[in-house]
């Protein structure tokens, strides 16, 4: 790897210092490291988030929506939400793998914003809040397309606050070698609606399908997206399925995720 | 950059780059080297290992982050006498290794998983090793060794 330094502060107000003198912020790495082996970024200082206590754990708010700090690791998202909202812990104990599980952080996922990413999927299904050290963030302005987002440089994602809906599920179709999804759906019911969310499909990231939200708020069940079809234009098509496929894979894992959900 | 930790229950120090790998300050400055890289790119897991008991790859963090930690690497899995552990003992009585390249990785990983599930189901095994890749493809005698190794009796593999 290139030389580059790393600092290691201990609270936000110095992290946000050493970014706006031109570091690079560095939560879990489990992204960012292997982007730097190779050599797609190339900052010549990292800014480690990870010795700032006032970033890591969840609570709940006035709400009742769950508030899970940027630099919480995976891990700990899948352990203390499993009560609190099932779909969310199952979602976050699918990442990667146990030791990914252990480093990765929400805070970054949302901030890379991969198109294949899970997190996203829950974000915007559940009409999440991305609380950054500027400003609140609503999921659906913060999405903007493949690795991008409404952030501005430097800023920095501190904590993510998630209505609780009274049913959802996450059903994800894993693409084994990455084991990143090639096709996920997030469903989440609320008292005024349903919201579908579906990650890994689309050239343009995680997006909603606003066809499926209609047909299920009318009917919660899985035949009610029977005849909906996503159009595959606008799909990723690669060696591992064609738009087509994955278009396909939309609707199928929809209804299951709808069969699922509790 | 200096850091200090423990490693294997050992007191260390070093001065390392800020790009310095928590691998290879294990295996060049340390001369640790029983953890392996068997990828580099955070696929294989041969490189695992615990830090403050939790498993990482420790090819994806940098060691500067061990700084203050407790690492535990293959290196102290055995007793000091030699006598392997459990799992270790496993592995070699259910021919868990062919090669031997991904061994450490998979025993540091089954130790994670048997200490925060005793008794896991061989489904529980199997993915737990989901981010560990064995090249030799021995995968049904560690799964085999893990569950040895939790006290459990082996019924028949589902894919045998
Ligand atoms: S060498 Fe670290 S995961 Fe392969
Ligand atoms: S025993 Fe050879 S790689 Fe696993």
């Amino acid at each position: 790897m290139y030389a580059f330094e790393i600092e290691r502060p201990t609270t936000l107000d110095a992290a946000k210092a050493a970014i706006a003198a031109g570091g690079q912020a560095l939560s879990g790495g489990q992204t960012l490291i292997p982007t730097l082996k190779a050599r797609l970024a190339m900052p010549e200082t990292l800014v480690s988030l990870h010795g700032i206590a006032d970033l890591k754990g969840i609570g709940t708010d006035g709400a009742g929506r769950i508030c899970v700090k940027g630099a919480t690791v995976h891990k700990t998202v899948a352990d203390e939400t499993a009560e609190r909202f099932p779909a969310l812990s199952y979602l976050a104990s699918r990442i990667g793998d146990p030791a990914v599980r252990n480093r990765g952080t929400i805070g970054g996922s949302l901030a890379n914003n991969d198109p294949s990413a899970c997190y996203p999927a829950v974000a915007l299904a559940t009409g999440a809040t991305i609380c950054t050290d500027r400003r609140d963030i609503a999921a659906d302005d913060y999405f903007q397309g493949m690795f991008t987002t409404a952030l501005d440089e430097g800023e920095i994602v501190t904590e993510v606050k998630f209505p609780v809906p009274q049913a959802a599920a996450y059903e994800k179709f894993i693409q084994p070698a990455s084991r990143f999804p090639l096709v996920a759906v997030f469903v989440a019911r609320f008292a005024d609606g349903v919201r579908v969310a579906i990650t890994g499909a689309s050239e343009s990231g995680v997006f909603r399908w606003t066809a499926a939200e209609e047909a299920l708020t009318a009917t919660f069940s899985p035949d009610a997206v029977a005849g909906l079809q996503v159009d595959p234009d606008g799909m990723i098509g690669d060696l591992h399925g064609t738009k087509e496929y994955r278009a396909h894979l939309c609707n199928i894992m929809t209804k299951r995720a709808v069969q699922h959900a509790s | 950059m200096k850091l200090s930790l423990r490693v294997n229950g050992r007191d260390v120090t070093g001065d390392v780059e800020g790009r310095t790998l928590l691998v290879d300050f294990l295996r060049n400055d340390l001369r640790l080297t029983g953890t392996h890289v068997g990828c580099d790119t955070s696929q294989c897991g041969a490189c695992t290992v615990h830090v403050d008991g939790k498993l990482v790859k420790s090819c994806t963090m940098f060691a500067v982050e061990a700084d203050g930690a407790e690492v535990a690497t293959i290196e102290g899995a055995a007793a000091p006498d030699g006598t392997l552990s459990v799992i270790q003992q496993a592995f070699q009585d259910h021919h868990g290794l062919q090669c031997g390249y991904c061994t450490p990785g998979m025993v540091m990983t089954a130790a994670s998983l048997l200490r925060e599930n005793p008794k896991p189901t061989e489904h529980e095994v199997r993915q737990y090793l989901e981010g560990n890749i064995c090249r030799c493809t021995g995968y049904h005698n560690i799964v085999k060794a893990i569950m040895a190794a939790s006290g459990q009796e082996m019924p028949a593999m589902a894919a045998e």
